[in-house]
């Protein structure tokens, strides 16, 4: 019989609010780095692009050490963190900024690809009738991205419910407090009667990316067909 | 309108260098592609910034690297109709229209939606998205978006060249009697020189990055009759046929027009090249084309080893040519009086 422990439910909550936390925070800063990427030259792109990128490239566990190391205690961040009374190693801020990171480039490559498809001319007729840089950028290349955005959002959203190396390190996998769905089925698994719960949580999980995935369609069919 | 204007700008292979000042409420940059117009185009608008030198609009600086003045293209309130449409896909038609007025400081709002959507026909247009619109109806869109941004000046890119024959010459009214009604000076860049003919009187010829000429365009297009290979062209607006055995007549100067097409369009433009024409120095008794007009000649240009001719009808004229040899055997002098044989076949509608 698949049923749910209240442990697990905990986890299933977490792990929504982690991937919808993690998506909008992520959302502005991917915007911004999307739109210096596309459109605008200057020097160090390349830099910025590789930096970006590199989280889609490294190991999440590299990811989450790095963090734990700049968040830390003795971290940088972490000590000026201290200082104003914040602390975020092992709470759920953490995963969040660890699923932010990890997912950032898939969420800035959408943007970016939604970006790069609209015509240039569009940007300079804006301006030409007026339209300040960052008039245009909210009237014109905001609404003409949106399709991008969308498919940016899932895609960090589905890629955050399943963070696993990073958040391990930085969040740690406290039951009710740091346990996400990953987390939890990663201590069935290891747990020689958890079996059934741990297929329980992973088609809680199936299903959660599917919702995911069929909302982006219906999203984005919905903008094709006002199009 | 004045606009004064020394630039220079390198690509990599390509090299724009003007000096020149442009004044008159019309005129037009004409030239091949990549020759420089566009960014001739782009520099005024402030789209595209030149290496060095300075561009002045009626006494205003918009560009001085001497003064570090680069005025961004939201300030010089210089619009533009693109080659494309450029109409913005997420807003409807309506939305479009008022995109440039509704940035356009209050005080310079000198022309209204309503007024503009009448001239232009787009009354049962407003409320519809851009996307499904013909290709005449967007660019008539895109025209009233750039006249409602209330611009100083109007730049018109090719605004044709993305148009079938049909619709060029249904949009050039449009485009000439919006800018004249409005007040608005437009500068119109083409390729085409029957474009520029309707559109313009006064031109400047860009090739290889340089104004080589400035000019009228008749004179443009009496100096390239030797090179053309359709001689000049000349063209006459026609107003509304009359069937007569097959063909089709219309009221020209003091007599009558016969030709094999018709336009249901009052006004219609048609051509016919200077090569279609036979000049007879007497009456010929009996001849196969169908027009054949008493004329006088006004006066003759020199174009290679032909002769051009302006003729008068009555109150029209036209330009007929003939190759040297046979004026001078002619005696085609200014006040000769010739007759001018036309093909009924020979006149080409446009639009």
């Amino acid at each position: 019989m698949l049923s749910l422990t209240p442990a697990d439910i905990d986890a299933i909550r977490l792990s929504a609010k982690v991937a919808l936390a993690a998506t909008a925070l992520s959302l502005p800063f991917g915007f911004v780095a999307a739109y210096c990427i596309t459109f605008l030259r200057f020097r160090g792109k390349v830099l910025l692009e590789l930096f970006v990128n590199l989280p889609l490239t490294l190991p999440p566990v590299v990811i989450g050490y790095f963090l734990l190391l700049l968040l830390g205690r003795k971290g940088w961040l972490g000590q000026l963190l201290e200082l104003a009374g914040i602390r975020l190693i092992f709470t759920w801020k953490a995963a969040v900024i660890a699923s932010a990171v990890v997912g950032f480039p898939l969420l800035v490559r959408s943007i970016r690809i939604g970006m790069e498809s609209i015509d240039q001319q569009l940007i300079q007729a804006s301006r030409t009738l007026g339209a300040h840089w960052y008039d245009s950028l909210l009237t014109v290349i905001l609404p003409l991205s949106i399709r991008g955005i969308i498919a940016g959002s899932s895609l960090m959203f589905a890629r955050s419910l399943g963070e696993f190396g990073a958040t391990i390190i930085v969040a740690g996998n406290i039951p009710g407090v740091t346990q996400t769905i990953p987390l939890a089925i990663y201590d069935y698994a290891s747990s020689p009667t958890g079996e059934t719960l741990a297929l329980t949580l992973c088609i809680v999980s199936v299903v959660m990316s599917l919702v995911v995935l069929l909302l982006h369609e219906v999203v984005g069919t919905r903008i094709a067909r006002r199009d | 309108m004045e606009i004064r204007l020394t630039v220079q700008k390198s690509y990599a292979a390509f090299n724009l260098e003007a000096d020149c000042t442009i004044t008159g409420d019309r005129v037009g940059i004409f030239g091949q592609s990549g020759g420089g117009k566009s960014t001739l185009v782009g520099m005024f608008a402030g789209l595209c910034r030149p290496d060095q030198g300075e561009i002045f609009l009626d006494g205003e600086c918009l560009f001085s690297s001497r003064r570090g003045i680069d005025l961004p293209p939201e300030q010089r309130r210089i619009a533009i109709v693109f080659q494309n449409p450029c109409l913005f896909p997420h807003l409807s038609v309506k939305g479009n229209l008022l995109y440039g007025f509704k940035r356009c400081p209050a005080a310079d709002r000198k022309i209204d939606l309503s007024v503009l959507v009448e001239v232009l026909g787009l009354e049962s247009l407003l409320h519809r998205g851009v996307n499904n619109l013909s290709g005449g109806e967007k660019q008539r869109v895109a025209l009233g978006r750039a006249i409602l941004a209330n611009p100083r000046l109007l730049l018109m890119d090719e605004p044709l060249s993305a148009l079938d024959d049909t619709l060029r010459f249904q949009i050039i009214p449009y485009l000439k009697s919006v800018s004249e009604q409005f007040g608005i000076p437009y500068l119109f860049i083409s390729h085409s020189l029957v474009e520029m003919r309707l559109m313009v009187d006064h031109l400047l010829v860009v090739a290889g990055g340089r104004i080589v000429e400035q000019t009228s365009t008749e004179q443009l297009a009496r100096s390239r009759m030797e090179e053309s290979p359709v001689g000049y062209i000349n063209l006459l607006r026609l107003g509304i046929p009359r069937p007569v055995d097959g063909l089709f007549a219309y009221q020209w100067g003091d007599g009558e027009l016969l030709t094999t097409t018709a336009n249901d369009q009052q006004d219609a433009l048609f051509e016919l090249s200077s090569k279609d024409m036979i000049i007879f120095k007497r009456h010929p008794e009996a001849i196969s084309a169908r027009n054949l007009l008493q004329c006088r000649v006004l006066g003759t240009f020199p174009a290679g080893n032909k002769v051009g001719i302006e003729l008068a009808c009555g109150s029209e004229r036209l330009v007929a040519e003939v190759v040297a040899p046979a004026a001078s055997e002619l005696g085609i002098v200014a006040g000769s009086e010739i007759f001018a044989a036309i093909k009924a076949s020979a006149f080409r509608r446009l639009g």
